[in-house]
């Protein structure tokens, strides 16, 4: 077969999200890949500049769907720092505990999607309905099965009460049993093994040279964990071990996840036996003073950074995001190449890619001259007036946030 | 003449074979959805996908070629159901046979894969290409070792017939044990004729879309389905007459028996599906040539030196 050019998205049943990957393929084999991001740009940054602090908790709860509260807690740690609040110790205990119930719904999602992408829907079925356990905990704890809304400046918004503790801890030992047997899984059945060992390489140098983080670092042999290295919440004072496997390829990556699963449950119960009393939330004033912060926090698919800047009013002058996906999808177009087309599909879905958190920009094609082009802010505004103007709307008196604060 | 179109058109032809195709569906999907802690469809279900395909319309890509794209659908269907004449059902005699027929049967057999990969290339389409190269790939790597376990038994039965091979079996059903190899080679291989996990390369999903069928929509689709349908079915049948020597010398009770055994045959059909992850292509081929080829190959020399002995 000739060498043939085949589009992976933006629509794919293989992808969960529009993202677009152009393969060139000789025969099976993948000798090129290129990765365009850009077909989710929501503009989350620009909507958090024109609301205040506490609706923006909101806005960047509703990055992802999956680490809501990775987010939403980066976020108000900056907000917190530039304040200079102190939050109280139990506030920061409940973040950790939620936090971690995060990690592990969204590693067992992950779990399911890997073997769904391989075509084993077995352990799909079976990882998805162990993560409704989870998913109730939350719902029950917090309210909301997704957008937990827990987080609030200065705290928490809802206590674990004794009894919820004593289901999260009764919930944790089912999933202990449950994931000593995905991990026997994962290390034993044959055709799992076989699609994922080899598969999607990054030795520990190209991880460092393409700046992988969270679960791809770790299973090259990274030890970097920001939970460890940047103590954030609670986990200064809980004791955990930082998982890495040497295999860096899939099959590590889905060890590194599956023991993360087990240190998750020791971190929760840890928490819940060691959380102190007192309140769960501090006053912190409307307005934030002018100041920046930068916040890291580790997320199940890697660290999560977020930019704050205040300018004393009671709305931020500038979010700035940086998903984990960001991070790692550099190293994407790297692993796919010597590899098969039929690897595409897990290679992708090992760095737990979550796009549409990721996107910061629009990529502009014109199909007629057939270049390329990136818009700023000024330039979207003149070519959406100039747009409206031919349509017989005027709205150049619109004004523009950004001209106003310079 | 008039018994013949009977035959072919009602029992145990098209009409039998589509009904009992959509209960077998049903059955594999509900026991592949019971394994998977799942609860799976209601008994309708295949019957509601297969009446709401054939009420949709029928698309067909401008660069295809239209008369093959469709005439391919109807080879297969005819393929498949032509197949059912000369296995044995109710009892071990099937309604035509001649010496060889298993020649014809297995010939008749391999026509709907040659028909996914047709229809595949036909659509002109990146991902139908690709999936119906796989198709081909994948049909020179399971026929040889299905076609070989499939041999071992009918030398120990000393007929090229599936009719002689059944009726010999049901005499002698100790020795079917020893063709146990053999089965289990014949099951795995047809799931690569099957296209199912483990060996769902064509139509991977998640990697080339739906394969071969990608273009296909509409009454094109359901009769594609509804072919794969009776393939399963008649594989069942053709695996059961061979090596599960369970016949009856009442119609009733023989056609209760053809029913058990090939809902059995789909039951482990069903499992092997729940229990594996897709492999790659290249995987595949070289786990049939080397495992599965082997195993159907000492399953040729257990029978040979067997009848020998015998002698």
């Amino acid at each position: 077969m000739a060498k043939v050019v085949i589009p992976i998205g933006p629509q794919h049943p293989a992808l969960k999200e529009p993202e677009n990957f152009i393969l060139s393929l000789d025969g099976e084999r993948v000798v090129g890949a290129t990765v365009n991001l850009g077909y989710n740009h929501r503009g989350i940054e620009k909507a958090c500049e024109q609301r205040t602090f506490l609706q923006d908790i909101y806005i960047i709860e509703r990055i992802c769907g999956i680490c809501s509260h990775s987010h939403s807690t980066a976020f108000t740690q900056a907000v917190e720092e530039i304040a200079g609040t102190q939050v109280p110790k139990r506030a920061l205990y409940i973040r950790a505990i939620v936090g971690e119930l995060e990690r592990i719904h969204s590693h067992l999602l992950w779990l399911g999607v890997a073997g769904h992408e391989v075509g084993f829907d077995t352990l799909f079925m079976y990882s998805w309905r162990d993560r409704e356990l989870v998913l109730e905990l939350l719902q029950d704890i917090t309210g909301n099965r997704v957008n937990y809304g827990i987080n609030t400046l200065g705290g928490v918004r809802r206590d674990i009460s004794p009894e919820d503790a004593e289901r999260i801890k009764k919930t944790m030992d089912v999933l202990e049993e449950r994931t000593k047997y995905y991990i026997k899984l994962a290390t034993e059945e044959t055709t799992l093994i076989e699609r994922f060992s080899g598969v999607g390489r990054l030795s520990k140098e190209d991880a460092f040279k393409y700046g992988a983080t969270g679960p791809v670092a770790r299973a090259a042999g990274i030890s970097k964990d920001v939970r460890r290295d940047d103590p954030y919440a609670a986990y200064g004072e809980i004791p955990f071990d930082v998982i890495t496997d040497e295999h860096a390829d899939v099959f590590g990556r889905t060890v590194v996840r599956v023991k993360e699963l087990l240190e998750s449950y020791k971190i929760i119960r840890f928490a819940l036996d060691n959380m102190p009393d007192g309140p769960i939330s501090a006053r912190v004033p409307r307005k934030i003073p002018t100041g920046e912060a930068v916040s890291r926090y580790e997320a199940p698919r890697g660290e999560d950074i977020h930019y704050v800047k205040a300018n004393g009013t009671d709305m931020p002058e500038r979010v700035k995001v940086r998903a984990p996906t960001m991070a790692n999808a550099a190293s994407v177009a790297h692993m796919l190449q010597g590899g098969y087309l039929a690897d595409v599909p897990i290679v992708i879905a090992a760095i737990d890619p979550c796009f549409s958190c990721t996107d910061r920009t629009i990529r502009v094609k014109d199909l007629r001259r057939g270049d390329e082009s990136v818009m700023d802010w000024n330039g979207l505004r003149e070519y959406s007036i100039g747009w409206y103007r031919q349509r017989g709307v005027d709205c150049s008196a619109i004004k523009d946030f950004r001209k106003e604060d310079i | 003449m008039g018994w013949s179109i009977f035959y072919l058109l009602v029992f145990p032809g098209l009409i039998f074979l589509g009904a009992y195709g959509l209960v077998v569906e049903f059955a594999d999907r509900k026991i592949y959805a019971r394994l998977q802690n799942r609860k799976g469809p209601p008994w309708f279900q295949p019957f509601a996908d297969f009446v709401k395909l054939v009420s949709k319309e029928t698309i067909i890509p401008r660069e295809a070629d239209r008369r093959m794209f469709k005439a391919l659908p109807v080879f297969a269907l005819a393929a498949v159901s032509t197949v059912i004449l000369y296995t044995p059902i109710w009892s071990t005699g099937a309604l035509f046979s001649f010496e060889g027929d298993m020649i014809v049967i297995l010939y008749l057999l391999t026509i709907p894969t040659l028909t996914f990969f047709l229809g595949g290339w036909h659509s002109s389409s990146l991902f139908s290409t690709l999936g119906s190269v796989r198709a081909l790939t994948q049909l020179f790597a399971y026929e040889v070792p299905l076609f070989m376990a499939l041999l071992g038994p009918a030398i120990l039965a000393g007929s090229w017939s599936v009719s002689g091979v059944a009726a010999y079996y049901a005499a002698n059903p100790a020795m079917a044990l020893v063709n146990i190899p053999g089965f289990a080679a014949a099951l795995i291989a047809t799931q690569g004729k099957l296209e199912r996990v483990p060996f769902d390369i064509p139509d991977a999903e998640t990697e080339i879309v739906a394969g071969p069928f990608t273009e296909y929509g509409g009454r094109l689709l359901a009769l594609f389905r509804m072919s794969l349908d009776i393939e399963m079915v008649v594989v069942a049948a053709l695996l059961s007459a061979v090596f599960i020597p369970l016949f009856s010398g009442s119609a009733l009770l023989g056609m209760l028996f053809f029913v058990a055994k090939t809902l059995f045959v789909v039951f482990l059909l069903a499992a092997m599906r729940a229990a594996m992850a897709r492999l790659r292509i290249e995987q595949m081929v070289s786990f049939c040539w080397k495992f599965l080829t082997p195993l159907a190959l000492a399953q040729v020399l257990i029978d040979v030196l067997l009848k020998g002995l015998i002698k």
